[in-house]
């Protein structure tokens, strides 16, 4: 049975007691998108500033469980001044990640398959994939990112 | 005829644990403390067992066989029925076997809701509503253009009813819960079923916090629906009740359309069928009333008051446990009185979400749910997204909140901000 240790990293409390990039942009003109968790009690907001397709800032509001939060945070450090295109990348292989058809559920997360991008601190998040209905609140931020590039990219709101 | 006395002696928790096998199993090396009855309660063996029998023995569809296992399996349906009544207080005939409380509610809605709502009507709910008996009648009037009016729910757990008089002006219908599955709190029915019937309304109850924990009476109560599910009271998953007055189900058009609650049906339309057959369309749950027999049965072998009884010690002894193991750090929702609440309860745990909460407490394997409880009103008014809520039954007992507590204090040290 994992443990707790697989899932708690210390650096996912780090970044859930001291969340990066929380706040608001002003909306004109990033783009204001709610998410909510199907495992009912995370809520995020995600505001994202697209300039000459790049994520120029980004700021995330909202409520959460660590792992809902701490992926968020880990998400801002990530994606801030990366081109539309890595951001994507990025999103693939961090959600391929967390698939728990991509990857093996017993045995150590070491034994896992390699990612073909760096991931950094996202990295800490492996674990989360031995507790499916946790995988929700890993990837809540994601999907609301994404869903505000898509919005953002397709108003052609660029400023 | 009532006992004037009733039983409430205490219960042999440890016996009443040996008659549900899940509660046996072993969680990695763990005892499974079950907290969590009010999504969804663990059924006795004398359930599981009558619902196999039933399939091994008496299996067939219902109320169109001649032959001698129709007749049975019509028979155990109907002995259902009666039991569900019995358990109640009500005639069978006023028994309808839904799926859940959900799809009863929904039944009560769009049939009597349809016929007799429309604009300038208005239906009175509370802020503490579950969803089920919110958002039926919030799309019934999204198309049929009636108020939808709110009893206040205040911080300390109980109905505003200051306004009660002004919200009841004009008011067709309030449909209200017997207990908030968040809160606990058992809202003063008599007071307002009585206010609901002087101004002219009626009034539903959701009623599936309290009949599987307290003696329902609903001639008593004077409630003209009321609704519950099974799962939550010792049964199966799949049947539910709607239990409505004679009159008022006998004016009330069909809700599903099929087989089994026509009379007759020609190319030019149809004739329903009587209650309670005009509102069970299609092969019901058959096995699963079956289960809700057994399962009434196992309940009445206890003693309805003796459950009441024992839970209301249990959560007294569990708000005692926990405010003084855990201070201001862990906020319990709802009335702080334990006599006046239901054995279910909220918690705010400072600085831990309830998803972590719940998390490691099931390192322990102590199961509460995390989340909005489907009370997204109430999760507003109360001030959070989500709680993690712990919730007692017949087969809880002083271990459980004590396992409760330990992986409270090791969900505290770890999450500490």
């Amino acid at each position: 049975m994992p443990g707790l240790e697989d899932l708690y990293r210390e650096i996912i409390l780090d970044h859930y007691r001291s969340p990066r990039n929380r706040g608001e942009l002003e909306s004109p003109p990033a783009q204001r998108v709610e998410g909510f968790n199907p495992l009912c009690g995370d809520e995020i907001v995600v505001y994202v500033r697209v300039e000459d397709d790049k994520v120029a800032d980004i700021a995330i509001g909202g409520q959460g469980c660590s792992i809902s939060q701490s992926s968020a945070s880990m998400m801002t450090s990530a994606v801030k001044g990366k081109t539309l295109a890595e951001v994507a990348e990025l999103a693939g292989t961090f959600k391929g990640m967390m698939s728990i058809h991509g990857s093996s559920l017993e045995g150590d997360t070491a034994e896992l398959e390699p990612t073909t991008m760096e991931l950094g601190d996202l990295e800490a998040l492996r674990g989360v994939v031995k507790f499916p209905v946790r995988i929700k609140c890993a990837t809540l931020s994601w999907n609301t990112l994404l869903q505000a590039i898509e919005e953002a990219t397709t108003d052609g709101a660029e400023s | 005829m009532t006992d004037p006395t009733p039983d409430i002696s205490p219960l042999d928790t440890a016996e009443i644990r040996r008659d549900f096998p899940i509660l046996d199993r072993d969680m990695n090396g763990k005892r499974l403390v079950f907290l969590d009855s009010a999504a969804s309660s663990q059924k006795p063996r004398q359930v599981i067992d009558a619902m196999g029998a039933f399939y091994e023995h008496s299996y067939a569809n219902v109320h169109r066989g001649v032959y001698a296992i129709a007749e049975e399996a019509t028979n155990e349906m109907e002995g259902a029925r009666s039991a569900v009544a019995r358990f109640i207080g009500a005639p069978s005939a006023e028994i309808v076997f839904t799926k859940n409380a959900t799809e009863a509610l929904n039944l009560v809605a769009q049939s009597w809701g349809r016929a007799n709502l429309g604009p300038g009507d208005a239906v009175v709910l509370t802020q503490m509503e579950h969803h089920a008996n919110i958002v039926p009648w919030q799309m019934l009037s999204a198309e049929l253009g009636f108020e939808i009016r709110w009893i206040p729910i205040q911080l300390d757990g109980f109905l505003d009813l200051s306004t009660l008089d002004v919200l009841l002006d004009g008011a067709k219908m309030v449909s209200i819960t017997a207990m908030s599955n968040v809160t606990g709190t058992r809202p003063d029915l008599d007071l307002i079923i009585g206010a609901a019937h002087t101004a002219g309304a009626l009034v539903t109850v959701d009623a599936c916090q309290s009949v599987p924990h307290h003696r329902t009476d609903v001639a008593g109560m004077d409630a003209d629906f009321v609704a519950f599910s099974a799962h939550k009271m010792c049964g199966p998953t799949g049947v539910g009740v709607l239990w409505g007055r004679a009159e008022l189900l006998d004016a009330m058009p069909p809700f599903l359309g099929g087989g089994g609650m026509i009379l007759d049906v020609t190319l030019d339309g149809f004739r329903p069928d009587a209650v309670p057959g005009k509102f069970e369309a299609g092969t019901p749950p058959i096995a699963e009333t079956v289960g809700l027999k057994a399962a009434v049965e196992y309940l009445e072998s206890i003693g309805m008051e003796r459950i009441e009884a024992h839970e209301g010690r249990l959560t007294a002894t569990a708000m005692r446990i926990l405010t003084e193991r855990f201070g201001d750090e862990l906020t319990i929702h709802g009335p702080a009185e334990p006599a006046a609440r239901g054995g279910v309860l909220s918690m705010t745990l400072a600085d831990v979400h309830p998803h972590d909460l719940a998390q490691v407490l099931d390192t322990h394997a102590v199961c509460v749910r995390p989340g909005h409880h489907c009370a997204k009103p109430l999760m507003r008014v109360l001030g959070v997204g989500a709680t993690a809520r712990a919730s007692v039954y017949l087969y809880n007992d002083e271990d459980d909140i004590h396992a409760l507590a330990d992986g409270l204090a090791e969900a505290a040290d770890m999450f500490r901000l």
